[in-house]
């Protein structure tokens, strides 16, 4: 199978005051077309960071980093921010959606920057809503609902648009045995029945036992 | 595509209280700036509506105002039969040589203040014809009796029908009530100009003449007079309607001026409120920001959601100010007009240039309230922004 997300020589750096902190160090990984990566580590080893920069929201400092054909590392603000809105969906610790936008409307932003029309979008939506199961939430606001339930409604956001991989930072960091369950399931489903590419950062090794591939991040390395 | 403006609304109604302060701190000003403008307006549309256009008055030449001018005997007769004057049906001309005085009446809210007596002559009714007794009779040429304009009426003590009122050594007796269309003449006492001119011991020397055109169009040729007539040289001729126009603009400059000059004082507290509030909705709302961009909504996207709330929120100010301040358009005031020393009663005035002016104003007032904090909203990583949870 064809690598999907190719990364070679990957360093990164912050700087802080005059200081350059580094964070990865010349890292080369291949990720394969639906494989369902755990990247685990401890805290502050950078995983948060690589993830960051498979998406698209951060610069590497040097390396190449290809996603699906793209040098994203190359692409400038405004083509790297649609380059994401088409083939990257995002599943965050703490779920973050819009608090004062119901599930559906949510779940509806991502598709307002497409060129689909308001009828299109809507049977999209609630196609997504039912994959997770929450089409009887479908006008709830985020505080009427559970985390587990609001980390659905994100997963719903994160695949609306059928992008292309899907990264995941501790996504059951936030919930209960139960609702990490659940959520785990999702994502297993979405990897196998979809053949969603995802990479998922975590701490848990029960949730990495999910994972097909597992990698562990240890002060910018890869061992 | 943009956030959605719902997005906005919702975040107001979340923060109700702080939204709402600010629009009140906008609104307030916005009444503040309104109801200044709308009393410039309202002293020049009363002042305007005092003089007709196809009146014309004489004065002396650079008098400033009324009081100020003399005219003689002598003009008065040289301008009584010069052409263009409209005539009455037996062949009079319709003039009025108008001898005008500020004297020092009590008001009924306490204290004194002036008002403007004017004489004038009998063609007076054919001249304004807007000036309509609403009690009482017309007071009578050759007797000391006057009728009073309504504000008058009601503002000053002594000013009822029957009541006496005295100036200059004389008693002199209210006879009626009357209005005109609620001009300056409204705060004016009327007399005979003759009774009044020996009076003030004037000899036959009034302050001004003002004559009815008998078309207006010949008001050129009319003034021409004057310019080829020595002995009407001093003298100067203008639309009545201008003249009182130009009485306004000194009164109405200078509260526009030391209006604007005070709101726009305040006008920086509610710009720097609305800042305040502007930066308090984005660091609320930081990891927002992040995830939309994230999600790929543009730089500029943010910058005009958050714009477009600050706006929102002056615009909303402005709405109510304006509303407060038109509620001002049914209570007159009364102040001395610097133009002619004496009391001028007027309504505030809403005009669409006001309406205009001030909602300018409250967008200036949103947009550089908003400015920075929508910067610094669009300016965000969105790494930190993610990472600021
Ligand atoms: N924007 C930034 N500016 C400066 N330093 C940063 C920034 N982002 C991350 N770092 C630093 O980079 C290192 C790696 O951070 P990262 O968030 O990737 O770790 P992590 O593996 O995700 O840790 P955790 O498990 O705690 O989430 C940390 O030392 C962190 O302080
Ligand atoms: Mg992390």
């Amino acid at each position: 199978m064809a690598s999907i997300i190719s990364i070679q020589n990957l360093s990164k750096s912050y700087q802080r005051d005059s200081f350059e902190i580094p964070v990865l160090n010349n890292l080369s990984l291949e990720i394969e077309e639906g494989e369902f990566l755990a990247l685990m580590g401890p805290s502050g080893s950078g995983k948060t960071t690589l993830l960051n920069l498979i998406a698209g929201i951060d610069k590497p400092s040097s390396g190449k980093l290809t996603v699906a054909g793209t040098d994203i590392a190359k692409l400038n603000e405004s083509a790297l921010a649609k380059w994401r809105s088409n083939n990257v969906g995002f599943i965050f610790q703490f779920y973050n959606l819009i608090p004062v936008l119901t599930a559906f409307e949510n779940v509806e932003l991502p598709l307002l920057l497409t060129n689909l029309s308001k009828a299109e979008r809507k049977k999209r939506v609630e196609l997504v809503l039912s994959v997770v199961g929450l089409t009887d939430r479908m006008y709830h606001y985020p505080k009427q609902l559970s985390g587990g339930q609001e980390q659905r409604v994100a997963i719903a956001r994160a695949i609306v648009t059928d992008p292309t991989i899907l990264v995941a930072d501790e996504p059951t960091g936030d919930l209960d045995k139960n609702s990490a369950n659940e959520v785990l399931t999702l994502l297993d489903r979405l990897n196998k029945e979809f053949k969603k590419t995802i990479v998922m950062v975590t701490h848990d090794p029960a949730s990495a036992a999910k994972a097909s591939v597992k990698r562990h991040l240890d002060k910018g390395d890869l061992v | 595509m943009k956030i959605p403006i719902k997005y906005s609304l919702r975040n107001f109604k979340k923060r109700k209280l702080t939204t709402g302060i600010t629009v009140v701190g906008i609104a307030l000003v916005v009444f503040v700036f309104a109801a200044v403008l709308m009393m410039a307006y309202g002293i020049q549309k009363t002042l305007i509506s005092t003089g007709a256009d196809d009146n014309v008055i004489v004065l002396r030449k650079a008098a400033q105002n009324e009081i100020s001018s003399v005219v003689t005997g002598d003009q008065q007769n040289i301008i009584s039969v010069l052409p263009y004057i409209a005539k009455t049906a037996d062949g009079k001309p319709i003039i009025s040589n108008e001898p005008v005085v500020v004297i020092n009446l009590p008001k009924k809210s306490g204290g004194m203040s002036n008002i403007t007596a004017r004489g004038v002559s009998d063609q007076v009714k054919k001249l304004r014809p807007n000036v309509k007794l609403v009690d009482g009779r017309m007071f009578n040429f050759g007797s000391k009796e006057l009728i009073v304009g309504r504000s008058i009426h009601e503002r000053f003590d002594g000013a009822d029908i029957g009541e006496e009122i005295r100036f200059a050594g004389d008693e002199w007796t209210v006879v009626g009530i009357f209005e005109a269309g609620g001009s300056g003449f409204e705060s004016e006492i009327w007399g005979d100009a003759l009774q009044l001119l020996s009076t003030f011991n004037r000899g036959s020397t009034v302050s001004a003449v003002t004559l009815k055109l008998d078309n207006p169009e010949n008001f050129e040729k009319f003034k021409s007079t004057f310019l080829t007539d020595r002995r009407l040289q001093q003298l100067e001729v203008k639309i009545e309607k201008l003249h009182f126009e130009e009485q306004s603009e000194m009164m109405a400059t200078f509260i526009r001026i030391l209006g604007i000059f005070v709101t726009i004082i305040f006008s920086l507290g509610a710009t720097i409120g609305a800042m305040i509030t502007m930066y308090a909705a984005v660091a609320n709302r930081t990891v927002e920001i992040g995830t939309l961009r994230a999600l790929g909504f543009r730089r500029t996207s943010v910058l005009v959601t958050f714009l477009s709330e600050s706006l929102l929120i002056s615009i909303i100010g402005a709405v109510i100010g304006l509303l407060l301040a038109s509620s001002l358009q049914f209570f007159s005031i009364s102040t001395l007009n610097f133009a002619s020393f004496s009391e001028l009663e007027f309504k505030f005035a809403l005009s669409p240039e006001i309406i205009i002016s001030s909602f300018i104003f409250a967008t200036v007032m949103g947009l550089l309230g908003g400015f920075l904090p929508s910067v610094r909203a669009a300016r965000l990583k969105i790494v930190d922004a993610l990472r600021s949870s």
